[in-house]
């Protein structure tokens, strides 16, 4: 009866969003044949309908076809497919491909842009681009250097071309954008150079700015009304994104936005969090530093925040909001609600009434996490909705140049930006997680534009006592807040996951397997092993009436960095054993597209 | 935030004094890592290269623990942990025993390319970065400590005080 109300709401909703949206773009959306847009779909659920290939016959699967980006470094993000073409996107030049499927994958154009090899090294950790999006026509591409560009997606052709900021200031790319209606929304990256994070909204038709919603400063700027926009269910009150800082620092303050967007068509309302406050030394800015680290609904058609909820006030770890907001219909103490569930770098598995902000659910999803005992759940409470922060773990209060140690997560999060997937049939989010901890030391630092404006040292390690991997792939109930099971693996699962009808979910791991795991008990299927590490994210398709299963490899990212070489072991000398292992053991560079299918 | 415009281009003026030095001294190869002096807590090869030092009790020069703290800072989201290397970047641990000192201050502070159909590799020019280019020395030497395993991976247990020469050129370089 539960399962029946609740697809009975998920229908319902369906259907409403059918009236709103961009009519084109949800019909591709909502056939499981096509994959129109990063997500999947607007609730970035990473579900397909799909079921040719399912926990019965996964086993057999084997490489169809294989394609190869020509270029070396992080592959994120997945290729599209609409209709006979498939897209396939490379870190930076950035180059896209549109590959025909009916003629075995002929190249029908390619297109690269030229841009100043000046802007990869302002890019914070590797090269990465987390994919192109499909709208009326169009692919649309967002540069590593803020070009965002729509593309004729039948000839690969420049429909338009807009600047969305500038690399010499360190304003840089690495997401992918969200069209939504009549326009495509876009964010920025730069956090570690001191850039003010915003959101953007440029027409489809043109590339005219639409409107723009900055993370911080006055209210005119961070599009946010003072008596309506609520900060779990208070109106904020004015300038909020001004007065939680000192001087002029929210100018350099960070909350950039370089995660995913998602969309509730009948609430008109698009979600999405910001990044960290700049500096990574707490002590150069005192203050909330609002609206850094915190969850944004924005109306789709004005920009203007309806709530937010800043999950980690103050950041003293570096932990980035920007994880997808994944977008539910689900029942909860015997109420059908329209949940948001976000997995945050801190460490938290939040559960949000997504219409309200109202928060109902925040807990560790990694037993690890140290850094806060709890977040206050008591609406009565002052500290309400605020982590409960331990002194020992406080790079704050233990202050500049104080080495604080054991920290976990580290700065990389439970969870970076590799997305999680949803099923509705058995209600559970498959989460791809880091396991690692760190010493953090802050120190002073001065601002340059352009240039990194870091200060902090880190060491990262595996936690002690635990399996001594760096990664976990668990499946996590979001009313109850726990964890169904959880794989260990011996690096941090650093791809996004799918989930299928089939009863099966697809991950890969950073020494290039694909693997495919039992929904419901986490049992594994099915391993391959692609060429390189995995970052990039599962999808599927079908082609001819036959279902693929298709995962960019090719090592790098934030992963490239800090596991290349192995982390630090801290106790060595102790007699502490485990998997301090280097990736760069297991795995080496190169792009490359896999595409699986089972056989005739 | 601010920073007297006048300080840093006194620090490039001087490197730029010591990078049309170097020439001159290539022409015989002396060990470049062994400390033979040490001038108010710097320690220097017999060719006056900066170098680390560990005493016999494992204590570390002052500016090799600095340079841990500012190469996690500024380099190591490129170069990986501890001079190791990334999926795309060099192993600086390894360049600063292979790489003149000269050229070394050359690359960080003028950056380098290396884009082709093979290689995207930029290394930005730092010239105009205080937190970089006031503790480069510091950098230098604390990966050539690595370079040569004098010290281990992880943060350094011991170390030497901050001669007060040491400090004043920091403040000297930041404009504090």
């Amino acid at each position: 009866m539960k399962r029946l109300l609740t697809l009975f709401a998920v229908l319902s909703m369906g259907g409403a969003q059918l009236a709103y949206a961009n009519p084109e773009l949800q019909k591709i959306i909502d056939d499981p044949n096509q994959w129109a847009i990063q997500t999947g779909d607007y609730a970035n659920q990473r579900y397909s309908k799909l079921d040719q290939i399912n926990k019965d016959n996964v086993g057999k699967m084997q490489v169809a076809w294989t394609f190869s980006t020509g270029v070396l470094r992080g592959h994120e993000g997945s290729p599209l497919v609409i209709g006979d073409m498939m897209y396939v996107h490379a870190p930076f030049p950035n180059t896209v491909f549109a590959l025909d499927l009916s003629k075995e994958g002929q190249i029908v154009w390619k297109y690269e842009p030229k841009q100043d090899a000046d802007v990869i090294p302002v890019m914070c950790c590797d090269t990465v681009n987390r994919g192109v999006a499909y709208a009326d026509g169009k692919i649309f591409l967002h540069q590593a250097d803020t070009t965002v560009v729509a593309l004729d997606a039948k000839t690969g052709k420049v429909v338009w071309s807009v600047k969305n900021g500038d690399p010499k200031k360190g304003e840089t790319n690495t997401a992918t954008v969200l069209p939504v209606k009549d326009k495509v929304i876009v964010g920025i990256s730069g956090g570690e150079f001191g850039v003010r994070g915003s959101v953007t909204a440029y027409s489809i038709a043109d590339g005219k700015l639409l409107w723009r919603g900055y993370s911080m400063g006055p209210d005119s700027d961070t599009l946010i009304d003072p008596e309506k926009t609520t900060h779990l269910g208070k109106p904020v009150g004015a300038d909020s994104g001004l007065n939680t800082w000192e001087g002029d620092q929210w100018k350099i303050g960070g909350g950039t936005t370089w995660g995913w967007y998602s969309y509730d068509a009948e609430e008109n309302l698009i979600y999405y969090g910001s990044g960290n406050p700049s500096t990574w030394n707490p002590s150069q800015r005192p203050g909330d530093n609002r609206w850094s680290m915190t969850i944004f609904a924005r109306d789709a058609d004005t920009g203007v925040a309806k709530w937010l909820y800043q999950m980690t006030p103050h950041d003293e770890w570096d932990y980035d909001g920007i994880n997808e907001m994944i977008l539910t219909e689900q029942e909860m103490d015997g109420k059908a609600r329209k949940l948001l569930t976000h997995f945050d770098r801190n460490g938290f598995g939040y559960t949000l009434d997504r219409v309200t902000g109202e928060l109902l659910v925040a807990e560790k999803y990694d037993p690890v996490v140290n850094w806060a005992t709890e977040v206050v759940m008591d609406p009565k409470s002052e500290q309400y909705g605020r982590p409960q922060v331990v002194a020992q773990y406080s790079t704050e209060q233990n202050g500049e140049d104080v080495n604080s140690t054991g920290i976990c997560p580290a700065a990389l999060g439970t969870k970076d930006q590799q997305p999680a997937a949803y099923s509705p049939k058995t209600e559970l989010f498959y989460v791809p997680t880091n396991h690692v901890c760190m010493d953090y030391e802050p120190f002073r630092v001065s601002y340059t534009a352009g240039q990194p404006y870091v200060g902090a040292t880190l060491s990262m390690y595996p936690p002690e006592g635990s399996h001594g991997g760096m990664g976990n792939f668990i499946a996590w109930d979001n009313k109850e807040g726990k964890i169904k099971w959880s794989l260990p693996e011996k690096f941090s699962v650093w791809s996004g996951a799918l989930a299928t009808a089939g009863d099966v979910v697809f991950y890969g791991t950073l020494e290039g397997y694909l693997k495919a795991v039992d929904s419901n008990t986490g049992k594994e299927l099915y391993r391959f092993k692609t060429p390189s590490g995995i970052i990039g994210n599962v999808m599927t398709y079908t082609h001819g009436g036959k279902q693929y299963v298709a995962v960019l490899s090719g090592v790098g990212g934030w992963a490239g960095i800090g596991l290349a070489a192995g982390l630090t072991n801290p106790t060595e000398g102790l007699g502490a054993v485990g998997g301090y292992a280097a990736l760069s053991d297991y795995t080496a560079l190169g792009g490359t597209l896999t595409v699986f299918s089972l056989p005739n | 935030m601010t920073r007297p415009a006048s300080a840093l281009p006194i620090t490039l003026a001087a490197l730029a004094l010591l990078a049309s030095a170097a020439t001159a001294q290539d022409a015989e190869k002396p060990d470049n890592i062994t400390a033979a002096s040490n001038e108010n807590g710097r320690y220097l090869t017999a060719d006056g290269v900066p170098t680390y030092n560990v005493a016999p009790d494992g204590t570390i020069d002052w500016l090799t623990y600095s340079g841990f703290r500012r190469y996690h800072s500024e380099c190591h989201v490129c170069h990986g942990p501890e001079g190791e290397g990334s999926s795309y970047a060099p192993a600086l641990k390894t360049s600063a025993i292979t790489m003149d000192y000269y050229d070394f201050v050359d690359v960080v502070t003028n950056g380098r390319k290396k884009v082709n159909a093979a290689e995207n590799s930029v290394m930005p020019a730092f010239g105009q970065n205080a937190n970089v280019m006031c503790y480069l020395d510091d950098i230098y030497v604390y990966l050539k400590a690595r370079g040569t395993d004098a010290v281990p991976r992880g943060r350094p247990a011991k170390k030497e005080a901050k001669h007060e020469a040491i400090r004043q050129a920091e403040a000297d370089c930041l404009g504090h």
